[in-house]
């Protein structure tokens, strides 16, 4: 090397030339411009999306569309409201079902079971999370569903009294049926966040409700459950947004009748799923309706989701001791991996 | 007096805390055998009808479409095997590379800055966008757009936006705990900063890289709804991009709609061999990633 550390231009002998120096700018460069890439991409897609739900919007409003209780092909009429009702009940049902199973086994998992049966329990538990969705619709429109219906008609019968509930004729494809297979798939999700979560709860806090004299269930009840609140909540939002979003199973389970039913073993339809089942041969209004629809369904997921997890990142990072901001990374992208699971 | 058994008596846990305490152990323990009927129930119905369908023609030759009559005339489910391997190559073809990219972006340049966690929200907001609005995003842009109609490629890159946000987000963990001396050692031996990305950060990654591209493929395998309207259905086995394909789920979901059994039963057997397929890409991703010696 030259005894000079300065050269004649001003630049250390140490700095790489220009030429050299380039890959590394074009590798930063472009880097930043395909993370930038992927924002633009939601926004043009929001936009466009919007652009195509228009003329259906334009015709029947906004909440006209949302909240019309119209979903009528030949009459070119549309209202979104049996489809948005659909989506909720059905999604509701799932969680009912769903997350108190799922933060069953997250409990059993972290703090009940022997060791040795902790790693396949979770192996199982997520096995379930590799089902494809039209392998759950399959066994639930050919399996599960003709098998309970006499065991659903016979609750029909007996609650008649309860108005929704009870009366009218259950059918094979109904909405109770749609919110239990949801509620099997959306398990393994609250399930491994939910266990996430619980595992983020202090030892001490355990050591100290079993050191007063708690039983492992009164532990459990005082000092894991309260401290997981929030993370669960946000599970069990997260589970909400796929069984929101799910389409393929229900659109075999629902039934495909746009109409409000009446009662929890009717059919009816939801968002997702009278995209997936009427897109194919929908023309102009309809097809713009359609857009619409999953215009609403958008909204719908993104909020949910947003919810979900601002919950679930409050309650990993908030009750931790402080640390630094490196530390601060490292946990939030241990819980969104596990988030988009 | 005997004190000492007077005291013992108070601080014993009474046999209701304990009848309690039972009872809430075992409703745990059922809720968790609750859990796992579902899947035994599957993978019984799974296995009984779908190893019936299986033979030797179901995988060599194309469903003919004819759905009226005895099985041997309904054919095999070969252009749907082809297809899905072929739109998932092509969708992890686009997706590996640039979801790895914004993770890279993410650990290496972005890190902690205000911009940096924007584009983790975005990706997080893609991880919970339905599936279904995949394909409308697709259908917008590429056939609304181009005035064509479905095509393989169009489906790929449907199936390449869902597995975006799942390749990054892995990604993005491993290359976490790539420990910091390892960069700054190279750095300080002079490498520039490239050299240290791949040469140095995203081989010591590879085998965790590897674990979440496989899974996000495993993902990416079963769904249905983002080829509805992008790929289409077809019969025929074919390799063009360009032109229609057939793919496992597709052929499933036409199938489950039919009324005749031997069709159905068509439906159990590419079920099988679908879920079969996911599950060897997850257990080859369990594998991967316990040889590991990060992530």
């Amino acid at each position: 090397m030259e005894s000079a550390s300065i050269t004649s231009s001003g630049h250390s002998a140490l700095e790489r030339p220009l030429l050299a120096r380039l890959p590394d700018r074009l590798l930063k460069y472009g880097l930043t411009a395909l993370a930038t890439s992927i924002l633009a991409l939601i926004v043009y897609f929001f936009i466009r999306l919007v652009g195509e739900a228009g003329p259906a919007f334009a015709k029947f409003g906004v909440l006209g569309f949302t909240f019309g209780n119209d979903w009528n092909v030949s009459a070119n009429h549309f209202g979104a409201l049996p489809l948005l009702v659909g989506t909720l009940i059905t999604s509701a049902l799932a969680l009912l079902i769903g997350v108190p199973v799922a933060v069953a086994t997250a409990v059993y998992v972290t703090e009940l079971c022997p060791r040795r049966v902790r790693g396949p329990v979770t192996i199982l538990i997520e096995l379930l999370a590799a089902v494809p969705s039209v392998v759950y619709g399959l066994w639930g429109i050919f399996f599960l569903a003709p098998k309970l219906q006499p065991a659903e008609q016979w609750v029909a019968d007996r609650l008649s009294f309860i108005p929704f509930v009870g009366g009218g004729l259950v059918t094979i494809p109904n909405y109770f049926i749609t919110g239990l297979v949801l509620a099997i798939m959306i398990l393994p999700i609250v399930s491994s966040i939910s266990r996430e979560v619980m595992s983020t709860v202090p030892v001490d806090h355990k050591e100290a409700a079993l050191g007063l004299g708690a039983t492992r269930w009164e532990m459990i009840r005082t000092a894991v459950l309260p401290y997981c609140r929030t993370g669960i909540t946000g599970a069990a939002m997260l589970g909400l947004g796929r069984a929101i979003g799910e389409t393929i199973a229900v659109t075999i389970l629902i039934g495909d009748a746009p109409q409000l039913s009446n009662h929890l073993f009717g059919q009816g339809y939801s968002l997702a799923a009278v995209i997936a089942n009427e897109f194919g041969e929908a023309q102009e209004l309809h097809r713009s309706a359609l857009f619409a629809a999953g215009l609403v369904l958008f909204v719908l997921t993104l909020l949910v989701n947003v919810a979900a997890r601002v919950l679930v990142m409050r309650s990993s990072r908030s009750k931790r001791p402080k640390r630094s901001a490196r530390d601060f990374g490292e946990s939030d992208t241990a819980v969104g991996a596990a988030l988009s699971r | 007096m005997s004190t000492d058994a007077h005291m013992l008596e108070r601080f014993a846990v009474s046999a209701k805390r304990r009848r309690r305490d039972r009872l809430a152990r075992s409703a745990i323990l059922g809720a968790t055998a609750i859990a796992l009927i579902p899947l035994a129930l599957i993978v019984y119905y799974l296995l009984s009808k779908g190893l019936g369908s299986w033979s030797w023609s179901f995988f060599t030759t194309d469903p003919t479409g004819n759905t009226f009559f005895a099985s041997s005339s309904i054919g095999g489910i070969k252009s749907a095997i082809l297809g899905t391997i072929e739109i998932v190559a092509v969708a992890s073809a686009l997706a590996v590379p640039i979801g790895i990219g914004v993770a890279v972006w993410l650990v290496e340049y972005g890190r902690n800055s205000r911009f940096a966690h924007t584009v983790r929200f975005f990706v997080d907001v893609l991880t919970g966008v339905p599936s279904i609005m995949f394909g409308l995003f697709v259908y917008i842009v590429l056939i609304i757009g181009t005035g064509s109609s479905y095509a393989a490629y169009k489906g790929a890159f449907a199936l390449a936006l869902l597995m975006l946000p799942v390749v990054t987000r892995s990604a993005e963990v491993v290359l976490l705990l790539i420990p910091g001396a390892l960069r700054e050692s190279a750095l300080a031996l002079g490498a520039p900063r490239w050299r240290v990305i791949f040469k140095i950060v995203l081989p010591t990654a590879l085998p965790g890289l590897v674990t979440g591209v496989l899974l996000a493929i495993a993902r990416a395998a079963g769904e249905t709804a983002p080829l509805l309207f992008t790929a289409g259905a077809t019969l025929k086995s074919g390799f063009s991009l360009n032109g229609f394909m057939n793919s496992l789920p597709i052929q499933i979901y036409t199938d489950v709609t039919s009324a005749t059994t031997s069709v159905v039963n068509r439906a159990w057997g590419a079920a099988l061999t679908l879920v079969v397929m996911i599950l060897l890409l997850n257990l080859f991703a369990r594998l991967v990633a316990r040889r590991s010696s990060v992530g």
